[in-house]
């Protein structure tokens, strides 16, 4: 052991630099915070200053028209997104909490299981564009027509995955003791497995239900070629082309020259961003005690 | 302990997790190279009075220390000193080991490149003596580029001990440094630092007992927050003027 | 009680099938739809220029480009800042964490169809008249070796850079979260003794908590690329859609996704076919990047708390 050289002193390195690149990182992650909340502060007073003197009563309840008819709305198209969000909830909701309770409580580790699991995860993935094109093959073809309902199976493969990883993650979050707990009490798997997710529906599942509500009524996407639009109410939800909100927004706003198209998808884009936001903020306030 | 330089002097120091207080009126001396042995039950502030001396506490927002810690009569808390410098002087060591996740070569050649300017040989030799003064450098000289944490845990924890002597400190801070080790590596690390302490000034926190008597030259029990006792660690051991300290050593409670 | 027990397994088992055959039925169908075109063009498909539905000539190299082309931009402006934006937002008090937290989450839920109206009316304008000429008249870029080809001839706004633009900040979101998760996942300990040698804050980063997280940073810089990639909306307002190849940062063009947007309505027969080849490429392209982010993050799960 030769300890002597090690105590003579060798030349410091200037701290000037090392500090001046800590404060450069440091402006550089205030710069680039204020351009993310910025951005989304200048995208939604865009939409705010733009579509707020749109909106009136007569705007929210009657029906799209043709350009250049008066007393145009966007009612139709509002009634159907709701109609086709919500049936795309009904239809993939209830197979997605099964399917996570299986992740979570019967396949946990097995092989099946983690090939499943992976498989929603690189489905939540997968661009929604080709789950248009996918729900155009098996819905449109066949069929012979667009259709309100094939926009909603589009929604709700894309809502699949999602709400099956949801699941999964919530059941795992709620104590083995209480699982162990109902079994010894003689439940059946079943009921025992029911109950916890009773528990754990209180909050994490109605917060995972919401938000993925939210971020599937935006989408549009998925829609082009499945539920399309139309001028007229949703009364062919099945059989003809259905007026959704996004939709109406990319064809008023990108395929036509009309100032007042542009004005009215504006109306519409803070409709439906209104709408977003108000569920996702709602959902964050009320179930607070989520993971993040 | 009279004729012997004081390294560190803690001074009234106050120390405050948001509003709970950990630590009250501390006044401790540190003699310079020597070993201080830091012991108490769990939970009565040793390791967080050890964490004021490099100031590391200070990357936690709610976390505040008033007082004085004078290191060579200067006064660390001051807002005026270079945290930078501090941490270089004064080197520390924690309860589990860490490696960065590099090589082990590069995690000892790592503080090397940070604080100073050096020539690749010059590195070089520098590692190795540090791994020597660390008592590894045999076990690793022919592995020098496989990672750091394919290592067994003790000698994570002496590559550390290199890591932290390669930085050339002055002051080495141990945090129960072999609490994640086995009984066998704990031994190799105790006579490590017993070297150690001709060069280094040394304080250990400890919750062994029988490490702090085996190693230590002084000896300062903690108990709620407060120094009950400090002194030679063969008074503190065999006649301690504190009925406190005295239970506690003779493993009463803690 | 056995015989519920066993029923309900097996519903549960059934449903949870479900997304393995979902993926499969969307691979076999757009394998199907496409056949003509890959027996007709065969794999020459790929970098083929021409798309001339009167020829019924197809070829997929100007979207491929395209769509590499605006992702690339996208990645390179959003990695850096959701790299920073995620050690902000885990450095900074709790007060101010949380909502820049939550505000970041809400850019990501915002329709990707606002976005591209923003683009379209926003920025498209605002490069057009400003950034464009600024770059051009006053910095005269154009006069450096390759100018030419970044900034391209008169402006317009639209193009694969505004597309880059906007895809940055849609993606931003999702990558910010996945790093933050990263840096929170850092042991203590091994932050402290960075700090304990003397390191700078980004010192510590750059040689520690980015070391230590690496595969994690990479699982989320994949998540962010499988989104650029696939977006189709906010891209198609501001791309151009023009079935040139990339002729500059500003020249337009179009991506996998927009031009099945803009066309699959109207196509029919061989075109129809060559537009589910397209699909089935952006699929192939989109798979393999999530099966790699899906890879580097679950290397990471444990750290991360996710069990």
């Amino acid at each position: 052991m030769t300890p002597t050289s090690l105590n003579t002193q060798a030349p410091f390195r200037p701290l000037f630099w090392r500090k001046t690149q800590d404060v450069l990182l440091g402006l550089f992650s205030l710069i680039s915070i204020i351009i993310a909340v910025g951005g989304m502060g200048w995208i939604l007073w865009t939409v705010l200053s733009h579509g707020a003197h749109v909106i009136d009563w007569q705007f929210l309840t009657a029906p799209s028209k043709p350009y250049g008819e008066i007393g145009a709305g966007i009612a139709n198209a509002l009634l159907g997104t709701l109609a086709i969000t919500g049936a795309a909830t009904l239809i993939s909701v209830p197979p997605a909490i099964a399917a996570g309770i299986y992740l979570a409580e019967f396949g946990k580790q097995s092989r099946l299981a983690n090939v499943l699991r992976f498989s929603a995860n690189v489905m939540m993935g997968l661009p929604s564009i080709i789950v248009g094109l996918f729900v155009y093959v098996i819905i449109v073809i066949p069929t012979g027509n667009f259709s309100g309902f094939a926009g909603t199976v589009a929604l709700a493969v894309i809502m699949f995955p999602v709400m099956m990883r949801t699941t999964e993650d919530m059941l795992a979050m709620v104590p083995d003791t209480l699982r162990e707990s109902a079994l010894a009490l003689g439940m059946s798997r079943c009921r025992a497995t029911l109950s916890i997710v009773a528990r754990a529906a209180r909050n994490g599942l109605v917060t995972g239900v919401l938000l993925s509500l939210a971020r599937v009524s935006g989408e549009t996407a998925p829609l082009l070629f499945t539920a399309m639009f139309a001028d007229t109410w949703p009364t062919g939800y099945f059989t003809k082309p259905t007026a959704n909100l996004p939709v109406l927004i990319s064809e008023y706003t990108m395929n036509s020259p009309f100032e007042e198209m542009h004005a009215a998808g504006w109306g519409a884009a803070l409709v439906i961003a209104g709408l977003i936001l108000a569920l996702n903020i709602a959902t964050r306030c009320i179930f607070r005690d989520r993971k993040h | 302990m009279n004729n012997q330089r004081i390294k560190i002097s803690a001074r009234n120091l106050n120390f405050y997790y948001g509003d709970h207080q950990a630590l009250f009126e501390n006044n401790l001396e540190i003699p310079a190279n020597s070993i201080t042995a830091v012991i108490g039950p769990s939970g009565c502030g040793k390791s967080t009075h050890l964490r004021i001396y490099n100031r590391i506490f200070e990357l936690y927002r709610n976390q505040r220390a008033t007082g004085e810690v004078l290191l060579d009569g200067k006064n660390i808390l001051d807002p005026d000193v270079d945290l930078l410098k501090l941490r270089r002087r004064v080197g520390m060591i924690f309860q589990k080991p860490t490696p960065f996740p590099m090589s082990i070569f590069d995690n000892v050649a790592y503080p090397l490149r940070l604080h100073y300017n050096l020539s690749r040989s010059e590195i070089a030799d520098r590692v190795e003596q540090a791994l020597q003064g660390a008592s590894i450098w045999d076990e690793v000289k022919d592995k020098l580029k496989s990672s750091g944490l394919a290592l067994s845990g003790g000698q994570q924890q002496r590559l550390c001990i290199a890591r932290a002597l390669a930085a050339e400190p002055e002051v080495l801070l141990m945090d129960e440094p072999t609490s994640a080790i086995d009984p066998v590596a704990t031994l190799k690390i105790e006579e490590l630092v017993l070297e150690l302490k001709s060069r280094f000034t040394i304080v250990i926190v400890t919750h062994n007992m029988q490490q702090a008597s085996r190693i230590s030259d002084f000896t300062s029990f903690f108990y709620k927050g407060q120094i009950i006792e400090t002194g030679p660690t063969a008074q503190i051991f065999t006649a301690p003027a504190n009925k406190k300290t005295e239970e506690y050593i003779t493993g009463r409670f803690g | 009680m056995q015989q519920t027990d066993t029923i309900f397994r097996t519903t549960c088992l059934l449903c949870a099938s479900l997304v393995g055959l979902l993926m499969l039925g969307i691979f076999i169908q757009l394998g199907m739809h496409s056949a003509d075109t890959w027996s007709r063009f065969g794999l020459s498909f790929l970098w083929t220029q021409d798309w001339d539905p009167a020829a019924d000539l197809y070829g997929a190299w100007p979207n491929i480009a395209g769509t590499l082309l605006t992702t690339a931009i996208a990645l390179l402006i959003a990695i850096p800042l959701s790299f920073v934006a995620a050690l902000f937002v885990t450095e900074a008090p709790g007060w101010l964490a949380k909502p820049l937290s939550h505000c970041i989450d809400l850019l990501a839920a915002i329709p990707s169809v606002i976005y591209g109206m923003w683009g379209l009316f926003v920025l498209v304008p605002l490069l057009q008249e400003h950034v464009q000429p600024f770059l051009v008249d006053e910095l005269r870029l154009t006069e450096l070796p390759g100018g030419t080809w970044l900034l391209g001839e008169g402006y317009s706004g639209f193009g694969f850079f505004t597309a880059g633009i906007i895809l940055s900040l849609m993606i931003l979101p999702y990558m910010s979260a996945i790093m933050r998760d990263v840096f929170r996942m850092t042991p203590p300990m091994l932050r402290e003794s960075a700090y304990g040698l003397g390191c700078t804050r980004w010192e510590t980063t750059r040689d520690v908590i980015m070391r230590y997280g690496i595969r994690g940073l990479l699982g989320g810089i994949f998540i962010g690329m499988g989104r650029a990639l696939g977006e189709t909306m906010a891209v198609l307002f501001v791309i151009g859609n023009m079935m040139d190849l990339p002729a500059g940062l500003f020249s337009s063009g179009t991506t996998i996704a927009a031009t099945l947007a803009c066309n699959f309505a109207e196509a029919d027969g061989l075109q129809l076919s060559a537009l589910f080849a397209l699909g089935l490429i952006l699929l192939l392209m989109s798979f393999s990047i999530q099966v790699a982010a899906q890879y580097y993050l679950h290397l990471t799960r444990g750290a991360r708390g996710e069990r």
